[in-house]
């Protein structure tokens, strides 16, 4: 049996969402006015399960994850739905309740470790940091705890390297000690924001079996946040797809790309120069996408759409069910096929 | 190979750093270039990609090795022979949010190049021309010559970056990864106006990505790069379908793919690139090497040349396709 058959095999579909995200909102205040970054999302995870949230620059899919951890920049603000997570709902509970559940219940992996780490204290002091906030451990214990996780993320000689500043580490070994600090007090769900994006595709090869590995033996619910398809095609269990703000399709990952149901999807498809030999036309999606200030009336997608006429111009497709777990924002799903 | 361009012959660079240590960025790099091919160049980062791009457009001077170009030594050139060399290689950078002035409008970013090529498009008539007819052929049309590069999005901006790399009329552009920036339904119209370009005027490039995907879309060659070295070089679909060198395989089987559940058996390298400030000593590539034996470890390994495919060649002692199918390590 593949990899892929057996991972989908052994996973129960039909389990309890840990995260279950609905009609997420979120506005952002500028100078030329609001604009909408996150459009009435929805999604859910399940424990063992990844879920990528996938998308090009702008379409809002950091945004979410932004929202998700509570971390919006003062001009953003979440302006309707729900994210519930273990029981509550992230967007109404106070302060003090959503610092006890960030590295608990709720994690994030940065694109940039380096930016995300802090440059003045040794990667020691930075792992050991959760254990003493969270359990009130010493800080002998604490370093004890955090050497075992250096060691547990692959990272060679950690009693020597816990005393090494981040700027001492590889791109890699940076990405691995986020991990580490993200997976410490073994969160319900990771939330990983194009977690190798910077990094060189041996090494991603390496961090993305990492995350597996990790998602297994903690049974996290694992939200994989990123632009790249193939990506997606390997490590995923299913998929959002999403667009200017909006979550336009959605399903498991082999079923979204064997058939994809919205124009969109197939035309990011159709852009992978995957089988394309030297010098054939690689089909491109013309245009760009809307300006998040301007957002069409109907729906998001007519200006680049093959498939658009009169009643894209005037009505919004809702994300309606085309299948058996499957959802699509379309209003002509069954013309997919012919984009 | 079409009619030959470009020939580079055992070239090496190395810069100082400071604790007297020397940083060794091209350790004898051999490679050729037909007129009107793509030589696609790819490597992970620090591999020497991009010195050994600025070599080539005579931004580095290399300690030693050939270059010839239509059969001239371009680093023995000066004064006018010189400019007019310049003009023939020309670079499409990665970043066309940085890469573009923002005070200049495109029409005006377009014809710099004349500034200094003072022989080309003299007067003022001819310059406005040109430049609109370059906007049209890279498919913004002539209006956008007033408009500034705020006012273009990523595709387009890298289109401007494009027609500026055209205005002197190159034998050669060097694209440094020109579609990493983009997003990919936009990396598609720009691949594909590479393409047109190529097949309209005939212009050779240097495409260095790290994307394999794209690369081999667009090469008709490639070669592949680590630590200065080229380890492996040859035509597109042998150096992709038959891998020679053990790294080459691991790079191929480290790219996800589309079609996950079809690909061969991933090769998980161990660790990362070694620092180029001290290198392995015989095969650079030992270190995380599945088939390293003893000899690795001594003599740099001699190039293998693939019997089945002219000029398929990877530097290895123990290349993949003369012990049977073994690709996966053991």
């Amino acid at each position: 049996m593949t990899a892929v058959a057996e991972r989908r095999s052994a996973k129960d579909l039909d389990a309890d969402p840990v995260l279950e995200v609905d009609g997420l909102t979120v506005d952002i205040r500028t100078i030329t006015g609001t604009m909408r970054a996150v459009n009435d999302v929805s999604f859910s995870a399940r424990r063992g399960e990844t879920l990528a949230l996938l998308g090009e620059s702008g379409c809002g899919k950091s945004m979410t994850a932004t929202a998700l951890v509570g971390l919006l920049e003062p001009v953003a603000d979440v302006v309707a739905g729900s994210a519930h997570l273990a029981d509550v709902d992230l967007f109404s509970v106070g302060r003090a309740k959503r610092r006890e559940m960030a590295g608990t219940e709720l994690a994030i992996v940065f694109q940039d470790a380096l930016t995300a780490l802090n440059p003045l204290y040794t990667v020691g002091t930075q792992l050991a940091e959760p254990f003493r906030i969270h359990y009130n451990l010493s800080a002998k214990e604490a370093k004890s705890k955090a050497v075992e996780l250096m060691a547990r993320v692959g990272i060679p000689q950690p009693e020597t390297r816990m005393n090494s500043y981040p700027h001492q580490f590889s791109g890699g070994m940076r990405q691995r000690l986020l991990i580490a600090m993200a997976v410490a007090l073994n969160p319900s769900v990771l939330i990983a924001d194009e977690p190798t994006t910077a990094l060189d595709v041996t090494v991603q090869a390496q961090i993305m079996a990492l995350l597996r590995d990790l998602r297994t033996e903690y049974r996290m619910a694992v939200v994989l946040i990123t632009h790249d398809l193939a990506l997606v095609a390997e490590e995923a269990d299913r998929v959002a797809v999403m667009y200017a703000g909006n979550s336009i399709e959605t399903g498991p990952v082999a079923e979204v790309f064997a058939n994809p149901q919205h124009p969109y999807t197939k035309g990011l498809l159709n852009s992978v120069p995957v089988n394309a030999r030297r010098g054939d036309e690689l089909k491109s999606i013309g245009g760009t996408p809307p300006d998040l200030h301007a957002i069409p009336d109907g729906c998001v997608y007519q200006a680049r759409c093959p498939l658009a006429r009169d009643v894209c111009a005037t009505t919004r497709p809702a994300l309606d069910s085309v299948g058996p777990n499957r959802k699509a924002a379309c209003h002509f799903p069954e013309e997919v096929v012919n984009v | 190979m079409s009619e030959k361009l470009l020939e580079v012959r055992d070239l090496r660079k190395s810069f100082q750093v400071p604790g007297k240590k020397k940083l060794c960025a091209l350790d004898g790099i051999s490679l050729d270039l037909g007129r009107g091919e793509t030589l696609g160049l790819v490597g992970e980062s620090g591999c020497g990609k991009s010195t050994l791009a600025r070599t080539l457009l005579m931004l580095e001077r290399p300690d030693s090795g050939t270059v010839r170009f239509d059969g001239i030594d371009p680093f023995s050139l000066r004064g006018k022979e010189l400019l007019a060399f310049r003009r023939r290689v020309q670079m499409v950078f990665q970043d066309p949010y940085a890469s573009l002035n923002a005070r200049m409008s495109a029409g005006d970013i377009i014809a710099e190049p004349w500034r200094s090529h003072k022989s080309l498009y003299k007067s003022r008539r001819d310059r406005d021309m040109r430049v609109r007819g370059l906007l049209d052929l890279v498919g913004l049309g002539a209006k956008a010559a007033d408009k500034y590069p705020q006012e273009f999005s990523g595709g387009q901006r890298q289109r401007i970056g494009i027609a500026r790399a055209l205005a002197l009329d190159p034998d050669v552009i060097i694209c440094d990864e020109p579609v990493s920036a983009l997003d990919l339904s936009v990396q598609a119209q720009v691949l594909n106006l590479l393409n047109d370009l190529q097949g309209q005027l005939g212009i050779s490039y240097v495409f260095i990505s790290h994307d394999l995907s794209v690369v081999r879309h667009v090469a008709d060659r490639v070669a592949v790069m680590y630590l200065g070295r080229i380890i492996e070089n040859g035509p597109t679909e042998a150096v992709f379908e038959r891998p020679n060198h053990p790294y080459t395989a691991a790079l191929m089987s480290a790219a996800p793919t589309l079609d996950g559940a079809q690909r061969k058996e991933r090769i998980l390298l161990k660790g990362e690139v070694p620092s180029p400030l001290n290198p392995p000593s015989g095969c650079r590539f030992r270190t995380r090497c599945w088939k390293a034996t003893e000899v690795c470890a001594t003599t740099t390994p001699p190039s293998a040349v693939d019997p089945e495919i002219a000029g398929h060649t990877a530097e290895c002692h123990h290349p993949l396709l003369q012990e049977g199918s073994a690709l996966v390590p053991a």
